[in-house]
């Protein structure tokens, strides 16, 4: 997902009598289903974890601007264009939202980039595939954002107050997202051969990585344990990825496309699709810093944020040599 | 077409579109890439209102081309080569530093806007309604490029050397700006556009306030300036921005997206 | 010097005539430069007609450790919501 194996800081989840008495008090309030907000009490590794979560997410919507961002200048015509650029645009945004709400636990927007920069924190590893040809900006929005919204819907729900609302105005606003890149495999599908044969290739090519967005199965996991009874993650990353798989083989069926896995297979007995497990290996090189893009993504934002110092330490400049207030009373 | 409303020429319509086209395309060159979140937002707002602007123009001018019969946004945009493009030369500059961008659209803007007033006049209805709705739009852009403008001039050392240098190395592509040719003078006479000379002294009062305001120095405003975007003879970078932006629809021609 | 933009947080109106809500936070470098960026990203949408920006920093909020005698006391004032009085059925538009 986009935020991958999270690290709660826990060797087991504790029961509440071994929980001291503040402790038991947060975690009663989460149970009762209480939001908890940046002023309460929260133990310590609570708020390190949403820490390492709410900015991990926040990176991946950053960074994954910019595959996208790779074919908006090539996009096929100026509707298509517009629409790409609104959506990468929203992801913006949402990695706004993000960090704003990891801000209210103590961390400067400022030093969670400079963890990014310097490789301590992670993005999602799903932006560190290539984007080929136009037909994986449509697969890119049907897959990877039809995959973000099964993880994120839930998170409305989360225990952070900051991060719930935050994530229900992302919700919102991601509604349109996944929609624009079916109907972009659409017209590809619908199209000539050579488009037909474009929307296929995108498919093989993204279809493991992005169950593999999932993160590896975390059914043992303590620190997915630990987070689901912070309520900070509502299901498993298998559940997830079922539900995944189950929603979207009807999808690439209506479009003729079939989906690279010897193993798809309806289980009437068990009411899902059984699917083949990916290379996990794969996947733990990708997180480790070799996938095809890992460095090219990284060095982008850096030079990004390195190109545009001057900018925003003289825009400090002008304020501080202009204290006075430019802006209109509140009307 | 109502014979008593005149109708912009084609031609004169690719102008304003490829204006909005041409730069909309430079400003996506940023995407995901600006200096600071906030900023790469805004300035994508600007990029989004230019196409809209450069679809509601080029779809206009295809409704008019003679010679086309009934070309589509698209088959303007992508498929016609440098020398059948009319935007001035100041759009096509590459977007160099943050510096550079910004004072390109300043620049711009600040025309944008004085000829957006003149054409929401035009006699041609078409004409006027698009010019009013882009009229709001870069009113905004306008506000946004200035406040910066003024803050990155007096802002440090190193922000005014960069504007400064980004002011001197765009200002010959300004005068293009107001240099009439026999469309303008017959789009004017007919009503349907406007002199391009008469913005002139607005513009300079108004760039000139502006620089000043950003502790920056003007060029002299009868400095040598370069022409022939709006007739078509460009500089050697629009090639490479149509070579990207057509890509797909020279590659599969045809096809549809 | 830091190049950190302060934080603000942003209050936008709806077309619908409802008070100004909290949308959510930026960073800006001035309140004129705050009002520009709540526009661009808090507006896309045309959620808005007015904007406030105020600097997070100048906020002043009750502590959850007041909770209790901040709001309490208004849960016993049950007068103070119409329900509280309940009207015969005959007399309308009350």
């Amino acid at each position: 997902m986009y935020a991958q194996m999270v690290d709660t800081g826990a060797k087991r989840v504790r029961a509440a009598e071994e929980m001291d008495a503040d402790e038991r008090a947060f975690q009663e309030r989460i149970d009762r289903g209480v939001k908890i907000e940046p002023k309460d009490f929260m133990p310590e590794h609570y708020r390190k974890t949403l820490i390492r979560q709410i900015s991990q997410h926040a990176h991946s919507e950053i960074v994954g601007q910019l595959p996208e961002g790779n074919w908006v200048t090539r996009a096929p015509t100026l509707k298509r264009k517009a629409i790409l650029l609104a959506k990468i645009q929203d992801e913006a945004g949402h990695g706004l939202y993000l960090y704003s709400a990891a801000e209210t636990l103590g961390i400067s927007r400022d030093q969670m980039l400079a963890d990014l920069h310097s490789g301590k924190a992670k993005y999602s590893s799903i932006f560190n595939y290539p984007t080929l040809s136009w037909a994986d900006i449509g697969a890119i929005g049907w897959l990877v954002d039809g995959a973000a919204i099964m993880n994120q819907i839930p998170l409305c729900r989360c225990s952070f107050g900051p991060y719930a609302r935050a994530m229900t105005r992302v919700c919102k606003e991601e509604s349109f997202h996944q929609r624009q890149g079916y109907d972009i495999m659409i017209a590809l599908c619908r199209g000539t051969p050579e488009q037909k044969a474009m929307a296929q290739d995108a498919l093989n090519r993204w279809w493991w990585p992005v169950v593999m967005m999932f993160g590896p199965p975390d059914e043992q996991s303590v620190h997915s344990a630990q987070s689901a009874q912070w309520k900070i993650k509502l299901f498993s990353n298998d559940e997830l990825r079922q539900r995944f798989v189950d929603q979207t083989v009807p999808q690439a069926e209506y479009l003729g496309l079939s989906i690279p896995d010897q193993a798809l297979k309806w289980n009437a007995q068990r009411g899902h699709y059984d699917f083949g497990q990916p290379d996990w290996n794969e996947f733990f090189e990708v997180i480790k810093g070799n996938g095809p893009c890992n460095r090219d993504r990284l060095a982008t934002r850096v030079k990004a944020a390195a190109d545009g110092a001057w900018f925003r330490e003289a825009l400090v400049a002008h304020a501080a040599k202009h204290q006075a207030p430019q802006a209109q009373k509140a009307a | 077409m109502d014979a008593a409303k005149p109708a912009a020429p084609f031609e004169y319509l690719l102008r304003l579109g490829d204006n909005a086209l041409v730069l909309s395309q430079r400003l996506s060159e940023w995407c995901g890439k600006g200096p600071a979140l906030e900023e790469d937002m805004a300035l994508t707002n600007v990029a989004l209102d230019l196409i809209g602007q450069a679809r509601l123009w080029l779809s206009y001018a295809g409704e008019l081309d003679s010679a086309g019969a009934g070309r589509s946004e698209d088959e303007l945009a992508f498929l016609r080569d440098a020398g059948e493009f009319r935007n001035l030369l100041l759009v096509e500059q590459p977007n160099g530093s943050y510096a550079d961008t910004l004072m390109r659209q300043f620049l711009f803007d600040a025309w944008h806007a004085l000829a957006l007033r003149e054409l929401a006049a035009s006699a041609d209805p078409r004409v006027a309604e698009i010019a009013a709705k882009a009229q709001k739009e870069v009113a905004y852009h306008l506000r946004r490029s200035s406040d910066l403008v003024v803050r990155l001039g007096d802002g440090t050392e190193k922000s005014r050397a960069m504007m400064q240098a980004a002011l001197e190395q765009l200002w010959p592509y300004t005068g293009e700006m107001f240099q009439g040719d026999a469309l303008d003078r017959d789009a004017a006479a007919s009503g349907a556009g406007f002199d391009p000379a008469g913005l002139r002294a607005p513009w300079l009062d108004y760039v000139g306030e502006v620089l000043a305001e950003a502790t920056l120095k003007q060029p002299p405003a009868e400095a040598w300036m370069h022409s022939g975007g709006k007739q078509g003879r460009h500089t050697e970078k629009l090639g490479f921005l149509l070579a990207e932006m057509q890509f797909l629809q020279r590659a599969y021609p045809g096809a549809r997206w | 010097m830091s190049s950190e933009w302060p934080l603000w947080e942003v209050f936008i109106r709806s077309q619908h005539g409802l008070a100004h809500k909290h949308v959510g936070s930026l960073h800006a470098p001035d309140a004129e430069m705050a009002v520009n960026n709540a526009r661009d990203v808090y507006t896309r949408r045309n959620e808005g007609v007015s904007i406030w920006v105020v600097r997070s920093a100048d906020i002043t909020a009750s502590s959850p450790g007041d909770k209790a005698p901040l709001f309490d006391p208004a849960r016993s004032k049950v007068y103070r919501h119409p329900t509280f009085f309940p009207m015969p059925e005959e007399v309308k538009n009350i």
